[in-house]
Parts: C-alpha cells; sequence; structure tokens
C-alpha cells in the first residue's frame, strides 16, 4: 500500500528536509496516522479538530479531498497525494 | 532585498489598478536558488473580495506542478490592498506559508485605480515575524548598476 505524498517546503522540517516521502494507508485518516507516526507534529499541522485546516489543501491524483470525501477519501496502491498550503491572505 | 525586473513590477502594479477594488494577487516564479523573479503569473482571487485573496486550489495545484516541471519556485508572492497600506495584515502574517518568498505588497488605496500613486514594498514573512526590505526595481537583470529614473 504504497502513497507517494509531496511534502512543502514550510513542513518538510517534520521530514528531515525530503519533498516526498512514502507512506500507507487506505483513506487520506489513515494516511495523516501514518505520516504522524514517521513524522512526529506533522499531524497537528494538517488537522485541527479532526477535520483538515482550512488553508490546507490536499489532493489525491490531482483531486482537491473537498470534493472527494475529505479525511474519508479512500486510497489505492500508487496514488499520488500533495498537500499545500493555501495561498492567502487579507487586508 | 528584493531585485525585480520594471517590466515585472509594472505588471504587478497593473494588475493590482485593474482587479480594484478587489484585491489582485500572484506570483513571480524563478529558477530555484536564484532568488531572482523571472515568470509573472497572474493568479484569479478566487474570494473575489476587498479584503480577502486566495488562490482557487485547484489553480495552486496547477501553478506549483509547472513549477516542479521548470525547477522553479515562488520568488515573489504578492497581493494588494485596496483600501489599507501595503503592509502585512495580521491574516497574512498567519497564513503566509513560504518562508523563502519575497512576499510583496501593492495598496491601491490612493485611487490607483484612477492613476494614483501606488505604494508597493517587500517583506520576508517567516515564523510569524515580518521583515520589510528594500526594493530596487532594474531595467534588465543584466544590468550591474541599479536603475536610477523613475518612468524611464
Amino acid at each position: 500500500m504504497a502513497i507517494e505524498v509531496r511534502i512543502p517546503t514550510i513542513l518538510r522540517t517534520y521530514t528531515d528536509g525530503e519533498r516526498a516521502v512514502e507512506s500507507s494507508g487506505t483513506s487520506i485518516a489513515e494516511l495523516v496516522e501514518t505520516l504522524e507516526s514517521a513524522h512526529a507534529g506533522l499531524k497537528e499541522r494538517l488537522l485541527d479538530d479532526g477535520a483538515v485546516r482550512r488553508f490546507v489543501n490536499i489532493y489525491v491524483n490531482d483531486e482537491d479531498i473537498r470534493f472527494t470525501g475529505g479525511l474519508d477519501t479512500a486510497l489505492s496502491d500508487g496514488d499520488t497525494v500533495v498537500i499545500l498550503p493555501a495561498v492567502a491572505g487579507g487586508a | 532585498m528584493l531585485t525585480i525586473e520594471r517590466i515585472i513590477h509594472d505588471a504587478i502594479v497593473e494588475h493590482a489598478r485593474r482587479d480594484h477594488p478587489d484585491e489582485a494577487c500572484g506570483v513571480v516564479a524563478g529558477a530555484i536558488g536564484s532568488d531572482r523573479p523571472t515568470r509573472h503569473v497572474a493568479m484569479l482571487n478566487a474570494a473575489m473580495s476587498p479584503t480577502f485573496y486566495e488562490f482557487d486550489s485547484g489553480d495552486l495545484l496547477r501553478l506549483y506542478r509547472e513549477m516542479d516541471d521548470r525547477d522553479e519556485e515562488p520568488v515573489v508572492i504578492y497581493h494588494s490592498h485596496t483600501a489599507t497600506e501595503a503592509y502585512p495584515s495580521r491574516t497574512d502574517v498567519n497564513l503566509a506559508g513560504e518562508p523563502g518568498a519575497h512576499y510583496v505588497l501593492v495598496s491601491t488605496r490612493d485611487g490607483a485605480h484612477e492613476s494614483g500613486p501606488v505604494d508597493f514594498r517587500s517583506y520576508r514573512i517567516v515564523d510569524g515575524e515580518v521583515t520589510e526590505e528594500e526594493v530596487r526595481v532594474v531595467e534588465r537583470y543584466d544590468d550591474a548598476a541599479p536603475e536610477q529614473r523613475e518612468n524611464a
């Protein structure tokens, strides 16, 4: 169940500078737990109160998980997950 | 210090004027590690708001993929403030996700949409700390000396 996870610059402090890590899980929720066990602290940066943070984008094979079931989005072997912080702000 | 070509500087200002009173936003990509912003990409403000900006999540993914393919990074991330000064707001600081980027703020509050002045300032935002930096506008990156004339 190998899933490639692309890590944004700002979170690479949790992955020893690696741009991508291999992880596993049958859903995004499971993947986040697996990531956390290998890279402690990452979960807190992705989730807030059990939901994906408002200004964190997670994509599975180019689909934003907001439109595919959020944390319940299913994963299969060979999927690519991309994490990107939102580019946003305001006056 | 941010060194930027006049043609790109002017394109950012023009974008901010055009989208006033909504906030305009975009990036200038450049080769990784070069600190040289060379490719201006005007982004759509998905929030379409005078007080908030956000890249559309699909556009964001395409942008980062494109930069990856070209060995680029976001050297400049810019947006406009249309009723306040060109200084990062608390929201800007909290959401700043690219510690290596120059965050450019453009203010159009002084009638910039009607050819009034545009304030163009640049900052580093790292771990919640804002540091303003000098902006040097050059005619071309090849030029060793900074361009002194305005609207040359």
